[in-house]
């Protein structure tokens, strides 16, 4: 009888269901995976140090490029710590604002997710629906911020300035007529809540017809039931945190149980998977993206009727107003320091940690006084998910790898930093 | 201090007793300094202790204090810093671990108590290059294959000793001395405690 012995296969990194520059080195018996070794490293920019020879505010925009499926949410983690080194109150309509485009980067991630990983799995069709609906979601980031991406919206003391009385519109071109551009323009007349409040009326229906596609697909079903199955206990020993940890059925959630912001003043639901498979979490995130809809139609309600500062008036921290700025001596003198020196944040160390869409996502910053970080780690949610890709995928056949890398919904930005 | 907070630093002085070197208390959050002596079983009590419960490590970091405040550190250099979460007492807490040797950090592995602490140390020792005896699979992760010293220490600069290009003699990526020179847009000030005060002047 021949001798057969284990077969080692390579990963990626340019394999198009590595979701990046994941490396796997895979060792089979047949086609059952007996080990994974993930290789990681290939995006690694050295954020932290990076961000040790910036002042406290240039490094905003760098937690934008970490993970840059959700990047609202990370940098509302970095403010966090900064504002609670400092003891900066943010004002309570910027609270609203911030909560909400936490909630709209969300859905923007879960769409993204669900799109990656149906077309990991087989199906197609999922990514072509969730990037129309995010192309929606990307235009509030381009209306408040100007990027569509990287937003650097969010600062110490609050978010850059308040939501916009009018959204761009589209204009004609060769390529779009005047008729199609007064339909595109219809949702767009109003202001940026109406805008986001169309959305945001469209978007349960939007989810169920997901569903139509996917819940009871036959092939998903086959796909994902029982497949990369974590127990309660196993779970908690991994380090996992958000979807992963709630797909498991542990009801954690840092929205609810350390609340912050505005989160405690809303009403919303926490999903909690049965058996820890794939399919529970995808469950969890379908109902997730449900949930944020509802905080969103909270927030939309609130911001509409209370208008208000969005930047703290502390001018240590935050920038005063242009126009102050222009006429008004000291204001001028604040505004020269804080854009040449920096603030100074008080000597301590903070850990400020947020629900990310992936989980738990947390900025340590070790400050000694001066006018950058001593040091920052940032805790990335996706970093301990992956380091638990070998035990999920032992034992399973190589078709579940992707699968996996799938559930665990990776971004390499975050996991390399 | 909050409630919950009074009761987490009273359980820990309860079952850790003069094991804990220094305990702070600073913007709601409880840091306690552990010798590394007592280090392993300090956090397998932080994990077993039902009045402590810390079933979950939610980060693990090194920190480099040789620079610290322009010098002013006067303490060991290297410390391991845990995050710990608590699910059923809905808490957390910061433990600090100093190494004992400056020139050979050395720090025992928790990962045998907390399973995700894996990749953490290994990205402390690729980063910083604090060993710790009794991980399995202490190797390099986010450094390049062959790289060589500890980027995130303070001595380490940020362009780094060597750079990466193609060449096309050899038809091949080669390695090369950096080429561009370090430069410092906004220098670093540490000011004291009272810059800027209005009463100051």
């Amino acid at each position: 009888m021949a001798d057969i012995q284990n077969y080692t296969l390579n990963f990626g990194p340019q394999h198009p269901a590595a979701h990046g520059v994941l490396r796997m080195v895979l060792e089979l018996d047949g086609e059952v995976v007996q080990r994974a070794d993930p290789h990681i490293g290939l995006l690694h920019r050295a954020t932290e140090k990076l961000a040790e020879t910036k002042t406290w505010i240039q490094s905003v925009p760098y937690m934008d490029r970490l993970d840059y499926m959700s990047m609202m949410v990370s940098e509302h983690a970095y403010c966090m710590a900064i504002e609670r080194m400092i003891g900066v109150d943010v004002p309570i309509r910027a609270q609203y604002i911030r909560v909400m485009f936490d909630e709209i980067t969300r859905i923007l991630n879960h769409l993204l997710w669900v799109g990656a990983h149906g077309l990991d799995v087989g199906a197609m069709t999922m990514v072509l629906y969730a990037f129309r609906e995010r192309e929606d979601l990307v235009d509030c980031y381009e209306a408040v911020s100007g990027a569509r991406m990287h937003a650097a919206y969010f600062r110490p003391g609050g978010v850059y300035r308040d939501l916009p009385d009018t959204m761009p519109k589209y204009r004609e071109s060769k390529w779009k007529s005047a008729a199609e551009v007064k339909k595109l323009n219809e949702v767009r007349s109003g202001t940026f809540l109406d805008f986001l409040q169309d959305f945001v009326s469209r978007f349960p229906k939007i989810v169920d017809e997901y569903e139509t596609l996917l819940t009871d697909n036959r092939i998903w079903k086959q796909r994902l039931v029982n497949v990369g199955v974590v127990s309660p206990e196993r779970a908690l020993q991994l380090g996992f945190t958000g979807p992963m940890l709630r797909g498991s059925g542990i009801a954690w959630d840092l929205r609810k149980k350390q609340s912050y912001e505005v989160y405690d003043r809303l009403d919303f639901d926490i999903p909690v998977g049965v058996t820890g498979d794939c399919y529970d979490r995808y469950l969890v995130r379908i109902e997730e993206m449900r949930q944020s809809n509802r905080i969103l139609q909270q927030c939309i309600d609130w911001l509409r009727v209370n208008p208000g500062p969005v930047i703290s008036d502390n001018h240590k921290v935050a920038s005063p107003p242009r126009a102050s700025m222009k006429s008004n001596m000291e204001e001028l003198i604040h505004h020269f320091k804080l854009c040449t020196e920096g603030m100074h944040v008080p000597e301590g160390h903070v850990y400020s940690a947020v629900e990310h869409p992936k989980g738990e996502f947390g900025i340590y910053a070790i400050s000694d006084g001066a006018n950058k970080p001593y040091r920052l780690k940032i805790r990335s949610p996706g970093y301990v998910h992956l380091s638990a890709m070998d035990e999920l995928v032992r034992g399973h056949m190589i078709a579940d790898v992707v699968t996996m890398v799938g559930t665990i919904d990776i971004v390499f930005g975050e996991i390399d930093r | 201090m909050s409630a919950k907070l009074e009761l987490l630093s009273q359980n820990l002085v309860k079952h850790l007793g003069d094991r804990i070197v220094e305990m702070q208390v600073a913007l709601g959050e409880i840091t306690v300094d552990i010798d590394v002596a007592a280090y392993l079983e300090t956090m397998l009590q932080l994990r077993d202790e039902p009045e402590l419960g810390f079933e979950q490590l939610i980060d693990l970091c090194g920190v480099d204090y040789s620079s610290y405040a322009d010098g002013r550190w006067s303490g060991k250099r290297f410390a391991v810093v845990t995050h710990l979460t608590s699910i059923a007492n809905n808490w957390r807490l910061r433990v600090r671990c100093f190494a004992s040797d400056d020139d050979f950090p050395s720090v025992p592995s928790v990962v045998s108590i907390w399973n995700s602490a894996n990749w953490f140390e290994r990205e402390a020792f690729d980063l910083f290059g604090i060993v710790f005896p009794g991980h399995a699979d202490l190797r390099r992760i986010l450094t390049d294959y062959g790289f060589v010293g500890h980027p995130f220490r303070k001595d380490f600069p940020v362009v780094g000793y060597v750079e990466m290009r193609y060449d096309p003699e050899q038809r091949r990526v080669v390695y090369q001395p950096v080429t561009i020179e370090p430069r410092e847009i906004t220098p670093r000030i540490v000011r004291e405690a009272s810059y800027g005060d209005v009463d100051n002047g």
